[in-house]
């Protein structure tokens, strides 16, 4: 660990590269030599191909390599090289580029151990350097745990300092001008008297240079672009129907298809009969795929109407069948064999539960798919010995190896061009979709293949949130809450996805309890348990992970015992809190929604609060209990990320999280029968639509100086803090998500 | 068959209850409406059929029954529409996928209503589904691109 210590302080090494008529600059780490066995495999210079800036005499291009899924990846990364580099933002095009090991994201590992991010002792920041290590080996390019802007903050800024110097050093031999006498601005160098040497004048000149590293980075208050409002870069793209989506893929001579495999997930294919298929118009071929079958057509109808026609033979689900039988697994499986961790364990808890008036209970939370508006699509063509990608996807580097092991070719023959995504919420850190598009396309060989989910196969093979069942025991004394002692049972999303990616990490999983066990109470006798649920159906990371359900089990129960101890729910929270940035947080949303007026007739306000990601979140949700059912009126959020990037994308995701946690806890779940999802489109699985949403009032703090990413923290509070509002309001206490099952909402 | 689109006459050749939808996407070639459901749940695939808002998806081309207009042909990058520019202007998108349908599902609601009032926006808007939750950007976008179009 002390080795890789050290290592992990040898960032930003850097590099330039001539490429054709023009530079490259990147910023790279743990650049060999490095006495370490597992980098002997990354060849010699590939970081220092693949950078985040390029100028040529077509422009100047920022590498973008974190993948936009509507949360305005693209748009941060680059106005993070932009400031730096002294370039307006309608100067630039913005590239995905390449999948590349140099493009890894050091923070999303850390997530997998099991640090609170409040936790800024000696082991947890050397756990976290390991986590970037690890990152960097394993080459883990990957969009996910809101690690976008955290990992790209220094990095990216630093890209855009030193292309900067080196162009002003490629000015100054040009121009015989000092490089102190010269500045930038708007894409040119810019000479004392006035006169203006662009960058892309100056690309071949700088290209011959070593860049320059020894490089500050500028003060926050000289900033033109960060900590302001900026217009997205596909904003005038997604207002006019011109940004192009996966599924808007168009190639000539390209044909389109669908696939249809088991429903019951991980069930067999034993057979099908497409004789009725095949005769129907446009359809070109019927290929077997891993477990079904693909319909290749004309026109994406004509693929959709010939594959319901085909009359498969599936085999069971190798699952409980029904949605009794699952809950029944996970009931049981709080036992000591089946308990994976528990990472906290503070005080005494049988012992001060022994002697106390106990509180009990038990929560549920349901299966949750991902469902993002565009379904799973891809298009691929082989053709002369390579293989050509066009799709949205999280996980470009496991992307490449699938296609390569699938195909037999290698990895330099895989092309992988990554389009936006139309939403994603964590399903596109699967590639299941682009493997049966590859197994069309290797049947129509020099012929492109767009391949299209119907909604119906993407809601059955989601790859969904783990149902959880929580039992809870606490105790309160003299009016506070003095024990909790939260047993959580689920499925191992990290077992179930890192398997499907063939990287299994042995362990505990962090993400049974996340959101749980890290949260920063100081209450005496505090336990958090989790047991781990044999594998059923499939599972995977869904927008906050772990924390998307533990802050419901976690926050909820809590709101119960402050209830109990008679305490105000903002109050106990604040005292219970240890963590400064946290209190703060609790306080400003109490401030924001008045919290502790008369909230009036049939009206109930909730507050609710969770630490995900390193970001601490406090909501209110204000709702009234009208006589056609509940109205969710208005939600205050607070949250601290350090700094906050672009004001406006911030309110947008806390927006769009807060919703999207509040309408799956109103009225989503996936239920099973004879081992197939029930809810198969949106008639069955909802969320909210605009007539419900509430105002939402936000308010970004920036108090610790750690920039963190925003795009998941805000869900798991949402659904607690309605809980514990309708609770307010009406005196039903709901454990049970989602809550329209024991109440109606308007 | 003959179908308008965006002011051009096609003549096509499909079965009669080919989605309009796919007519547009995969036969000629307009990829602004989106699929996200076929069954006229979510509003992706949101056109005007004569200025009404009609689900693309679950209508077939030989029922349509006058020219169709999809996002492309209400404004441009260059030449935005008034919905549009109010979209811009509040960055209503975020994966954007739907918004080619909330845009169409306004327009329409502002020939109809030009001063709706929020019951008003709430009732036209709320058949469109956005899974990133920009409602309440939709909802102040409708409120500028109302008063742009009347001249307020």
């Amino acid at each position: 660990m002390s080795r890789l210590g050290k290592i992990a302080r040898r960032s930003f090494l850097i590099g330039s590269v001539a490429v054709a008529g023009g530079v490259a600059f990147g910023t790279y780490s743990y650049r060999k030599p490095v006495e370490n066995p597992l980098l002997q495999d990354l060849p010699d210079g590939h970081a220092a191909i693949t950078p985040y800036v390029r100028i040529d005499a077509t422009g100047i291009t920022l590498i973008t390599p974190r993948a936009d899924l509507g949360q305005g990846a693209y748009s941060v990364q680059a106005a993070l090289i932009a400031e730096e580099l002294d370039v307006t933002l309608d100067q630039i095009r913005v590239d995905p580029g390449p999948p590349s090991p140099a493009y890894y994201n050091g923070k999303v590992a850390a997530e997998g151990f099991p640090l609170a991010a409040t936790d800024d002792g000696f082991l947890a920041r050397n756990g976290r350097a390991f986590g970037d290590v690890v990152a960097k080996l394993m080459g883990l390019q990957i969009t996910g745990g809101s690690s976008t802007v955290a990992d790209a903050f220094d990095k990216l800024r630093m890209a855009g300092a030193v292309a900067r110097e080196t162009l002003i050093l490629a000015a100054s031999q040009q121009s015989g001008v000092p490089r102190s006498r010269l500045t930038t601005r708007d894409g040119a160098v810019i000479l004392p008297d006035g006169g203006t040497l662009s960058y892309v004048s100056l690309a071949p000149v700088a290209a011959g240079l070593d860049p320059v590293t020894d490089v500050t980075l500028r003060d926050p208050a000289d900033w033109r672009y960060l900590g302001k409002a900026m217009q997205r870069l596909d904003i005038v793209a997604k207002s006019t129907g011109t940004q192009a989506y996966g599924i808007d893929m168009q190639l000539d001579g390209m044909v389109h298809a669908t696939v249809r495999t088991n429903p019951r997930m991980g069930g067999e294919m034993r057979g099908y009969d497409a004789r009725a298929a095949e005769k129907m118009r446009g359809v070109i071929k019927i290929v077997p795929i891993i477990g079904g079958a693909g319909v290749i057509a004309d026109n994406t109808w004509r693929a959709f109407a010939a594959a319901d026609a085909i009359d498969f033979d599936w085999g069971p689900a190798p699952y409980p069948a029904t949605s009794d039988g699952m809950w029944e697994e996970v009931g049981a499986s709080f036992t000591r064999d089946r308990r994976d961790s528990r990472f906290r364990n503070d005080g005494d808890v049988d012992a001060a539960l022994k002697d106390a008036k106990m509180i009990e209970a038990e929560y549920r939370i349901p299966y949750l798919a991902h469902a993002p508006l565009e379904p799973m699509t891809a298009t691929v063509l082989l053709k002369d010995g390579r293989l050509d990608i066009w799709t949205a996807t999280q996980i470009p580097r496991f992307m490449e190896q699938a296609a390569a092991d699938l195909t037999g070719l290698d990895v330099a023959d895989i092309h992988l061009h990554v389009l936006a995504a139309g939403g994603s919420f964590g399903r596109r850190l699967e590639d299941d979709y682009v493997r049966q598009t590859i197994e069309l396309a290797m049947a129509m060989e020099g012929t492109p293949v767009k391949m299209t989910w119907r909604r119906e196969e993407d809601m059955t093979h989601d790859f969904p949130r783990t149902l959880q069942i929580s039992r809870a025991r606490g105790a309160v004394r003299d009016g506070k809450v003095a024990a909790l002692d939260l047993k959580i049972a689920a499925l191992s999303t990290t077992a179930s996805q890192t398997a499907r990616l063939n990287q299994p990490v042995p362990g505990p999983d962090v993400a049974i309890v996340a959101g749980a066990w890290d949260q920063p109470f100081a209450i005496p006798d505090y336990r958090v348990s989790g047991y781990r649920v044999p594998a059923m159906v499939p599972v995977s990371s869904w927008r906050s992970v772990g924390a998307s359900g533990n802050g419901f089990l976690h926050d909820g129960f809590l709101d119960e015992l402050i209830h109990a101890a008679g305490a105000d729910p903002l109050a106990e929270r604040i005292r219970l809190c240890w963590h400064a940035p946290s209190r703060k947080v609790l306080k400003a949303v109490g401030e924001m929604s008045d919290w502790g007026s008369d909230p009036g007739p049939d009206r109930g306000r909730g507050v609710a609060f969770t630490l995900s990601f390193g970001v601490p979140v406090a909501e209110v949700v204000e709702v009234t209990n009208t006589p056609d059912g509940i109205r969710i009126d208005k939600v205050f959020v607070a949250a601290e990320v350090g700094r906050v990037i672009d004001p406006v994308n911030f309110e947008n995701q806390v927006m769009g999280g807060v919703i999207w946690g509040l309408g799956h806890a109103m009225n989503c779940e996936l239920t099973y029968d004879d081992g197939l999802p029930e809810q198969t489109n949106f008639d069955a699985y909802e969320g909210m639509r605009l007539y419900q949403t509430p105002e939402i009032i936000v308010r970004g703090l920036e108090n610790t100086g750690t920039v963190r990413g925003i795009g998941e923290p805000p869900v798991p509070p949402a659904a607690p803090a309605l809980a514990n509002a309708i609770f307010a309001a009406t005196g039903q206490r709901i454990r049970e998500l989602p809550l329209n099952k024991h109440i109606d909402f308007v | 068959m003959q179908l308008t689109v965006n002011g051009t006459t096609h003549t096509i050749d499909v079965e009669e209850d080919m989605p309009l939808l796919w007519v547009l996407r995969d036969e000629l070639g307009l990829t602004g409406p989106k699929y996200g459901c076929g069954i006229s749940q979510c509003g992706a695939c949101t056109v005007h059929i004569d200025g009404e808002a009609v689900r693309s998806c679950s209508i077939a081309a030989a029922d349509v029954w006058g020219s169709v207009t999809t996002i492309e042909g209400l404004g441009t990058p260059d030449a935005l529409h008034a919905v549009q520019a109010a979209w811009v202007e509040h960055q209503v998108a975020q994966c954007g996928y739907c918004q080619s349908g909330q845009i169409m599902a306004a327009a329409a609601l502002l020939t109809d209503t030009p001063d709706p009032n929020d019951a008003e926006i709430d009732d036209a808007m709320s058949a469109n589904l956005c899974r990133c939750g920009t409602y309440p950007r939709i909802r102040a976008a409708v409120k500028t691109a109302a008063a742009k179009l009347r001249g307020t």
